[in-house]
């Protein structure tokens, strides 16, 4: 386990080297002017090579790029043109919202998404199989947006129970916090949990169908054991990759999401940015989130790993 | 704006991240796209005015989202209400609306001379600008995308202001006299035109709606949506034909007048020059009251607006909604929320 795990760890420093390339070069093909950007409606020529001297706007692309990098490397990952903030105090700022996003969205997901492929597969090509499989297609098909705003106005405005947008942090107060975060997390969660739910299904329906399972049976093991103990574990494992792509993918900022409920968090802070050519944030961002990213996968293999000790040599 | 010299000099370039002022609140704290919080700053000259302690400003891109939370109580006042949305938030007893013209414009800024992309007919023969100018219904423009609330115009302030030059009024539509100078110009054909949109659900309507009725008059617009900080760098570089631009508007007329008509002014996307119209520009900044100044602008408008570069449509309304309980609450043109004098019923 350990030297494959430094053979992963080692991987890291050229794939990052390779992204922070992507990132830089793909920002710089973005049109758009960020000293006018920023500038606003004033438009001062003296006010703009200001601006532009000030952020290395007017040095060549590789020298920026130099400059950058030898940020990163001193953890300076640069200054927000826009917001005039560090760019590591924003990350430290969103990170922690959108990771409890996230993960509440994932816990969501796994819930109902494991527990209806579950049922789904033990109880197939029954009525309760169909009703599953129909609300599995339902949450797939709902765009988020529009969950989100009929959920505002069901629970906000009609019946009063939540409120209809923002975020409290739970170290200020928890339950206020769950109360911003639920119904957020429940439309990332809500796609999601389809997709879990169908690909549960599908692991466990062959699980359950091969000859472990079967042994098992004969040797008079009761059905919950069979099923949780046994057909369940294998059935894991392909869940277990899916939710740490897609906890990646959530800690990018859910960006409609975030728009909607007024969470301040990535997705927000990476679409204003991009929209105002705030490249030191853009870059920053995205570098973190392609580290995390890469980090997860990592974790999702040695979760793999020890889900399944036949993948252990 | 009066800020404190000495916050100033001590902050630098970061003083907008705690400003120091004179209001009648002071900055507590900022959370970057979450929350600016003020409170009530008792050194104040008019303090005994401000009955309200704390003010949370919360940024809500979605205007739906806003009006949600108005309507549930979570927020007690929401500015920039669509105008979509005035018949659903006077229904409501539990809540109130403040509006007022705002102080700037929508229009079609036309390339007269930006660049290359401006020596064609649209862009060199004024007879066309007119043309385009006549084939729109302005009242119909703001009746279909903002259900008549918003003001149709025709100059860089609104009918409402005291500079408007009532000597051209907002032109009714005559899509006669368009075709009429359309074919004074020598087009035979439908005339291509590439309108520049910035990507927001607005202005794609808008823009929708001019193509559908200029069409009828003989023009063929080509609607090219863009996003808004990659068309403002296409307008610098003079890549467009026509580009669908609004101004937030200043209290001055000056303010929409000087940076958009004067030769090789910053905001000049049109690159318009007139040596005449520059000079009565500057002479208006020079008069000291209202009928010297209006004069000065009388002349610019009588070749500004016959010329081009800027067809005027419409202003909007500056729509703010707030609960019932609020009381004294009065908005201004410029957009500013002011609380003093502002009352919060338990």
């Amino acid at each position: 386990m350990l030297p494959f795990l430094g053979k992963r760890l080692l991987q890291l420093i050229p794939t990052l080297f390779f992204v922070s390339v992507i990132i830089f070069g793909l920002q710089q093909l973005l049109p758009g002017d960020p000293a006018l950007a920023m500038a606003g409606e004033e438009r001062d020529p003296a006010v703009l090579e200001q601006i532009r001297r000030q952020y290395r706007l007017d040095q060549p692309l590789h020298i920026q790029y130099l400059y950058w990098v030898g940020g990163v490397l001193s953890g300076n990952l640069g200054e927000s043109m826009r917001l005039k903030e560090p760019v590591l105090t924003l990350i430290a700022q969103k990170f922690p919202v959108t990771l409890q996003l996230a993960l509440m969205a994932i816990a969501i997901s796994l819930a109902i998404g494991v527990t209806a492929g579950v049922i789904s597969a033990v109880k197939r090509g029954t009525t309760v199989d169909y009703a599953v499989n129909a609300l599995a297609l339902w949450g797939i098909s709902t765009p988020n947006f529009w969950l989100g705003i009929l959920l505002i106005f069901l629970f906000a405005v009609h019946l009063g129970w939540l409120p209809a947008s923002g975020y409290v942090s739970p170290f200020e107060d928890f339950w206020l916090s769950l109360q911003t975060t639920i119904l957020p997390a429940f439309v990332l969660g809500n796609s999601f949990a389809a997709v879990l739910m169908r690909h549960t299904r599908s692991a466990m329906l062959q699980a359950m169908g091969s000859d472990y399972v079967r042994t098992a049976r004969a040797k008079g093991l009761a059905e919950p054991v069979v099923i949780l103990k046994h057909a369940m574990r294998n059935a894991l494992t392909p869940v277990v990759t899916l939710g740490a792509l897609e906890l990646g993918t959530l800690l990018s900022g859910a960006v409609l999401t975030e728009q909607v409920f007024s969470i301040p968090g990535f997705g927000k802070l990476i679409v204003d940015s991009v929209f105002n050519r705030d490249y030191a944030v853009v870059q920053g961002v995205t570098l973190i989130t392609a580290t995390t990213y890469i980090l997860l996968n990592l974790l999702a293999d040695i979760a793999y790993v020890l889900i399944n000790p036949r993948l252990r040599n | 704006m009066i800020v404190s010299p000495k916050a100033a000099n001590e902050a630098g370039d970061k003083f907008g991240l705690k400003p120091v002022c004179a209001g009648p609140f002071k900055f507590v704290e900022r959370v970057q796209q979450d929350r600016i919080v003020l409170e009530k700053f008792a050194g104040y000259w008019n303090a005994s005015n401000v009955h309200v302690d704390r003010v949370v400003f919360r940024p809500i891109t979605e205007s739906t989202v806003r009006l949600a939370n108005l309507k549930s109580g979570s927020l007690e006042m929401i500015e920039r209400a669509l105008a979509t949305d005035l018949p659903e938030i006077r229904a409501d007893a539990k809540l109130k609306l403040a509006t007022v013209p705002e102080l700037g414009y929508e229009g079609v800024t036309v390339n007269i001379g930006k660049s290359d992309a401006g020596k064609t007919a649209f862009g060199k023969d004024p007879r066309i600008i007119q043309a385009f100018s006549l084939s729109l219904d302005r009242e119909a423009i703001t009746r279909v995308a903002f259900n008549g609330e918003f003001l149709p115009g025709n100059q860089w302030i609104s009918p409402k202001n005291p500079y408007f030059q009532s000597k051209f009024p907002v032109p009714k539509r005559d899509v006669a006299k368009a075709k009429e100078l359309l074919r004074a110009a020598g087009v035979t054909g439908p005339l291509a035109i590439d309108l520049m949109v910035p990507n927001n659900p607005e202005t794609r309507q808008v823009a929708e709606i001019i193509q559908a009725m200029a069409g009828e008059a003989g023009f063929d617009i080509k609607i090219r949506v863009t996003e808004f900080a990659t068309s403002l760098k296409e307008a610098e570089e003079g890549r467009y034909q026509g580009y669908m631009l609004g101004w937030s508007g200043r209290v001055d007329p000056d303010g929409n007048a000087y940076m958009f008509h004067r030769t090789n002014a910053p905001l000049n996307y049109g690159g318009y020059s007139n040596p005449e119209v520059d000079k009565w520009l500057d002479e208006a900044r020079t008069k000291g009251t209202l009928p010297e100044r209006k004069a000065a602008y009388e002349k610019v408008a009588e070749k500004v607006l016959s010329e081009g570069p800027i067809v005027y449509l419409y202003h909007r309304l500056m729509i703010i909604a707030h609960t019932a309980k609020l009381d004294g609450y009065k908005p201004m043109p410029d957009g500013l929320i002011r609380l003093t004098g502002v009352k919060l019923k338990p």
